[in-house]
């Protein structure tokens, strides 16, 4: 075109990327990618192809990891990770200092090979993906250096195996391989199949730097090498990003393995547009939530609820903005969204937006190419229950809703099974932090979305996973508090049958159910009897699953109690110390009747009331940070309660077990359904009387004893429990975990009888970690 | 009916029809922008998200830069400038490239001239005359500039001056003192005397955003300004401390759309001082052009308040004609 043509239209031409380096380097590769194992490249096995989205060809052929080939890289992080955390922090830091600037060296690089991988425009990985990738080792560069004082009692696991996804493939390595090798583990990262080749140039930096052979260790392959390092038992924990869906199998394929586990899954994510809003900047936020990476973006903003005030505004402007999105070339710096990652993602949107379609939403779509693309699509007259509005697109596909108030707009907020993000639109900084405080979402941004720093944790809620990438709490996914192990004790089977004979002298007691605050009885209208050494003490109910659902019910109606002040429940706590004290001989002698000696019986009680007052202190002081991220933002770590939380106590120590679990879980504000020791409840029910007596409000502490591992059972899979402790056998452990893969609730197993429940393992910040969630609040300022 | 549904139904028209005639300004309403939310960082996000979405290169490139000479308004505003001074501006306004770079460019029967020459009143006598022939509009600065503490009737009369020796345009400044205290009645007032003093001379409102401070005062005053008559908003003197900027340009485009989309007139914008360089020209023309359109990169609705700008175009432009990079003393002066 000559400049006088070009002055007619004002175009903006070709920009394209020189990608003559990187294709130069996948020539050099004529037979294909081997794996990275042990710091060496293998020879290239079975291999299969991998395509530039955008254009169709191909452009390498990598391996398919077989288990062998696992087995191998497992074996080199198990003989690696020894000496790699025997290094000091110093020296492990200078490792990582080294792969940042390098990353830094090969940006241009790795941008035109991510964007010729993935099909993500070049502006996304050159101005996004890549300097995060760079920013993520730097910052735990540091965390290496000082992890030895700031998160002190904490080992590492040993050997991580990583399976990544394809939307953010270096990104999303990073966030995997930085926190594991600060804290001193070694790894073995599976990238995705359609996108395995930053990760494999990525090894060759690895490589550059002189990083110890086996730290990093890099196998390709499909679902199979994936299940193959999830599945291998040499593996101390998993880290996985990815489906909702894998996330579950993963959850029940290493139920009872003892390995470690956070999963970052699937969201949909609302967008939520209140009338005070700065109506441009929340289409130009609609553009950076949706349209950003094609919209295959886990925390996208995917669902818009607006205000019914300005949403005839909005939607206009946001239709408006749409007509100048530019979808095409990802190598073409004008490009705003590229191809979509594969065809066979493209099919998944396609026929979703179909059924949309069919459901009757109205669909506003921009252009796109032929090809793996896909245009830019408001889908607006959408129903809550429409397939747009519940399922995970993961293409650039938005649905707007309106609202009419602020509760409306969190109820629709949070009206998902998902919990990852939420963007939060609005000038009024009241309205903002009270509906960031409501939402359930591991991040909530306000007044920008898709905002990521490596100094704040990422992760979500409910079935958006567990554990956090990024900042203090990212390193606590890769750090664990030591834990006792061994084997469980062995429970007797629990009789409900009347026997004779043993009758007390005193009146007789019989233990009910402690649910909503109320003594019932239980739904069986059966009983068993509690032994001590010399005969039956008395009777307790046995509860059945219809009375853990009562109790889960109470329990999630007591929502007051995690909006409460820590101040208040420290109150309570105190206040339960004093009662307890005040009938501490009373609680002495059931110990003892229980075959405590006297002194014991003493020392037990007196280690529950110095409990109370730990937890009481702890009830406003484990605090959340404001991590050092952007400038002009304030992000604000919250620690929140994971919620309703199913306890199942040690049979042993059936009193101070009792105490040391409950008390952490209901400082953090959690509600909990707890099930006693099972041949020793009545030390934890005679407990009734000092919640009575201490203001404790109903719902939030409930007692049903019975059959451990029945009621564990039903805690485990009930989806109104967010949390779940199970201090139990070995069976049922993986039963709890398991059962927990339905709505991906935390939990945390241990063997019956291996903590000293008396001593030091008694209480700790760990247990108040476990007891809560982190949600980072960004917030922007500036007029 | 609320400016939300004003808007929503002016949109199609607005889309659809082509230039409905000078902006004759309209009575003060305040629900144009009382409540306008701006967020700071939202818009300093966009504004620095622009230039890593849109590239131009090559030709495309040397077009858009010829483009941004069309909307040059080619300026001196110093205290010691002279007759001399300004007639040299005017030859450069009138030969803005070197002529080999013109044949180079193929551009040779386009009559390249840059948008107009911006002076202060005295000095427009000797700009109109040294421009005598050669189309291009002199466009003064008046109403006291650059600070515009001058008593009102003065101030109109200097407009007057001006317009009655030859100039075509004409940039007043608002009173700051008007946004400050959101006296926004004594402001529309003003402007509105001005407006009717400028006559058939169009009206640059400057805003002098950088003594504004806050984008919600820049949102609100930009409205103002154009509810007075303005036919263009105008960001700086470039003799604020701060002059213009993206993000505060964005405000105003943002503000002159709303009022097109509510009154169907389009407003002219006009980002001055502090512009040297040839691809801060590409990132406002991308901006105008991703926010508002074509037509926005026309010399009518857009124009750039620069001095040293074009001499840098200029050696962009030599090193695309010939391949090598260019010394500023080989073209030239102004």
């Amino acid at each position: 075109m000559s400049i006088q043509e070009i002055l007619k239209d004002m175009s903006y031409g070709p920009a394209p990327e020189d990608p003559s380096i990187v294709h130069e380097w996948l020539a050099s590769r004529p037979d294909g990618f081997g794996h990275f194992i042990d710091g060496t490249f293998t020879a290239p096995g079975t291999t299969f192809e991998v395509q530039n989205p955008a254009t169709g060809r191909v452009i390498a052929r990598v391996t398919q990891g077989s288990a062998a080939d696992v087995d191998a890289a497992v074996k080199a992080a198990r003989k690696a990770q020894p000496a790699w955390a025997d290094l000091s922090g110093h020296e492990r830091a200078r490792y990582l200092y080294a792969i940042a600037r390098h990353v830094q060296q090969h940006a241009r690089f790795l941008s035109v090979l991510e964007a010729i991988d993935n099909g993500k425009p070049i502006r996304e990985t050159r101005d996004i993906d890549v300097p995060l990738v760079a920013r993520h080792f730097y910052h735990h560069a540091g965390w290496a250096e000082i992890a030895v004082d700031e998160l002190p009692w904490t080992e590492p696991y040993g050997v991580c195996g990583q399976v990544i996804p394809w939307n953010f493939p270096l990104l999303m390595l990073a966030w995997k391989i930085a926190p594991a090798l600060a804290a001193g583990n070694t790894v073995v990262l599976k990238p995705a199949e359609y996108t395995p080749l930053t990760a494999l140039a990525f090894a060759g930096i690895c490589a550059e730097v002189g990083l110890p052979a086996g730290v990093v260790n890099i196998v390709t392959g499909d679902g199979e090498t994936g299940a193959a390092i999830v599945g291998h038992e040499g593996i101390d924990k998993i880290a996985f990003t990815g489906s909702t869906e894998v996330g579950k199998t993963i959850r029940r394929q290493i139920a009872g393995t003892g390995k470690g586990l956070t999963l970052e899954l699937g969201g949909k994510s609302p967008f939520v547009v209140f009338a005070d809003a700065d109506l441009d900047a929340a289409v130009e936020g609609v553009v950076d939530a949706i349209w950003f990476n094609q919209g295959q973006v886990c925390c996208a903003g995917a669902r818009i609820l607006v205000a019914e005030a300005v949403a005839s505004r909005f939607e206009m402007l946001l239709r408006a903005r749409m007509e100048t999105l530019r979808v095409g070339d990802p190598l073409d710096k004008c490009t705003d969204m590229g191809a979509i990652v594969h065809p066979v993602q493209l099919e998944r949107i396609r026929a979703l937006v179909e059924q949309g379609k069919a459901e009757g939403v109205e669909l506003h779509q921009g252009s796109a190419p032929e090809g793996c693309f896909y245009p830019p699509t408001l889908a607006t007259n959408v129903e809550p229950a429409s397939v747009l509005s519940t399922d995970e697109i993961f293409g650039p596909v938005v649905t707007m809703t309106t609202f009419r108030t602020p509760s409306e707009a969190v109820e629709l907020a949070n009206n998902t099974r998902y919990g990852l993000a939420a963007s939060i639109w609005s000038e009024n900084v009241n309205l903002c932090l009270d509906i960031a405080a409501q939402v359930k979402a591991g991040v909530v941004w306000i007044n920008c979305t898709n905002v990521f720093d490596a100094g704040a944790g990422f992760g979500g809620y409910r079935e958006s996973g567990f554990g956090r990438e990024g900042g203090r709490e990212g390193m606590m996914a890769y750090l664990r508090h030591p834990a006792p192990s061994g084997p469980a004790v062995e429970l007797a089977r629990l009789s409900a049958v009347p026997h004779d004979g043993g009758g007390t002298d005193a009146i007789d007691r019989t233990a009910k159910l402690f649910v909503g605050g109320k003594q019932s009885r239980p739904d069986s209208g059966y009983s068993y009897a509690v032994a001590g050494p010399a005969g039956p003490v008395g009777l307790a109910g046995l509860g059945n699953r219809k009375d853990i659902r009562n109790a889960v019910e109470a329990a999630a109606k007591a929502v007051g109690w995690g909006g409460a002040t820590g101040h208040n429940r420290a109150q309570i706590l105190y206040y339960m110390a004093e009662n307890l004290s005040a009938r501490s001989a009373e609680f002495a002698a059931r110990l003892e009747a229980l075959g405590a000696e006297p002194s014991a019986a003493r020392a037990e009680v007196e280690a529950a009331i110095r409990r109370c007052f730990w937890y009481a202190a702890q009830a406003d002081k484990f605090d959340g940070a404001v991590h050092q991220t952007k400038s002009a933002h304030v992000t604000l770590a919250m620690h929140e309660p994971l919620g309703v939380m199913g306890i199942v106590c040690p049979s042993q120590a059936p009193f101070l077990g009792f105490v040391s679990l409950v008390l952490p879980a209901i400082a953090m504000g959690n509600r909990v359904v707890t099930v006693p020791s099972q041949p020793y409840p009545l030390a934890a029910t005679d407990l009734y009387q000092v919640f009575e007596t201490s203001d404790l409000p109903a719902g939030v502490v409930n007692i049903v004893s019975g059959p451990r591992d029945e009621l564990a059972k039903t805690l485990a899979g009930h989806d109104e429990v967010a949390g779940m402790w199970y201090v139990g056998g070995a069976e049922g452990s993986a039963m709890v975990e398991r059962e927990s893969a339905g709505n991906l609730k935390q939990t945390w197993t241990e063997a019956d009888g291996a903590r000293d429940w008396s001593g030091r393992d008694g209480q700790g910040r760990g247990f108040l970690h476990r007891a809560t969630q982190v949600k980072n609040i960004w917030v922007p300022y500036g007029e | 009916m609320t400016v939300d549904e004003r808007t929503a139904a002016a949109l199609p028209a607005t889309l659809a029809k082509g230039d409905p005639g000078r902006n004759p300004g309209m009575p003060l309403d305040l629900s144009m922008f009382d409540g306008h939310a701006v967020n700071r960082q939202a818009t300093e996000r966009r504004a620095s998200t622009l230039g890593g979405r849109r590239s131009v290169k090559k030709a495309h490139q040397a077009a858009w830069l010829v483009n941004a000479i069309r909307l040059v308004d080619l300026t001196t505003l110093s205290g010691d400038d002279t007759a001399g001074k300004v007639r040299r501006l005017c030859a450069k306004a009138r030969r803005p490239l070197a002529a080999h770079i013109v044949e180079g460019l193929g551009i040779a029967d386009l009559g390249l001239t840059v948008g107009a020459v911006c002076v202060y009143p005295t000095m427009v006598p000797h700009a109109v005359e040294a421009l005598d022939g050669s189309g291009i509009p002199v466009a003064s600065v008046a109403t006291g500039f650059p600070a515009g503490l001058m008593p009102l009737d003065l101030r109109l009369r200097e407009i007057e001056w001006a317009v009655a020796r030859g100039a075509h345009e004409i940039d007043i400044v608002i009173t700051r003192e008007h946004v400050l205290r959101q006296d926004w009645r004594a402001l529309h007032d003003e402007v509105r005397q001005m407006r009717e003093a400028c006559g058939e001379a169009h009206m640059k409102a400057i805003l002098a955003t950088g003594d504004l401070q806050t984008l919600r005062n820049v949102y609100s005053a930009s409205m103002v300004a154009m509810q007075a008559g303005a036919d263009f908003i105008k960001t700086s003197t470039g003799k604020e401390g701060v002059n213009a900027t993206l993000p505060v340009s964005l405000v105003m485009i943002r503000a002159l759309r709303d009022y097109g989309l509510v009154t169907g007139h389009r407003i002219g914008f006009k980002p001055a001082g502090g512009m040297k360089q040839a691809k801060e020209a590409l990132a406002w023309q991308v901006m105008m052009r991703e926010e508002l359109g074509r037509p926005w990169l026309e010399p009518d609705l857009f124009r750039f308040g620069a001095s040293s700008m074009l001499g840098d175009i200029e050696r962009q432009l030599e090193h695309h004609v010939t391949g090598r990079y260019a010394a500023s003393h080989r073209h030239a002066a102004s």
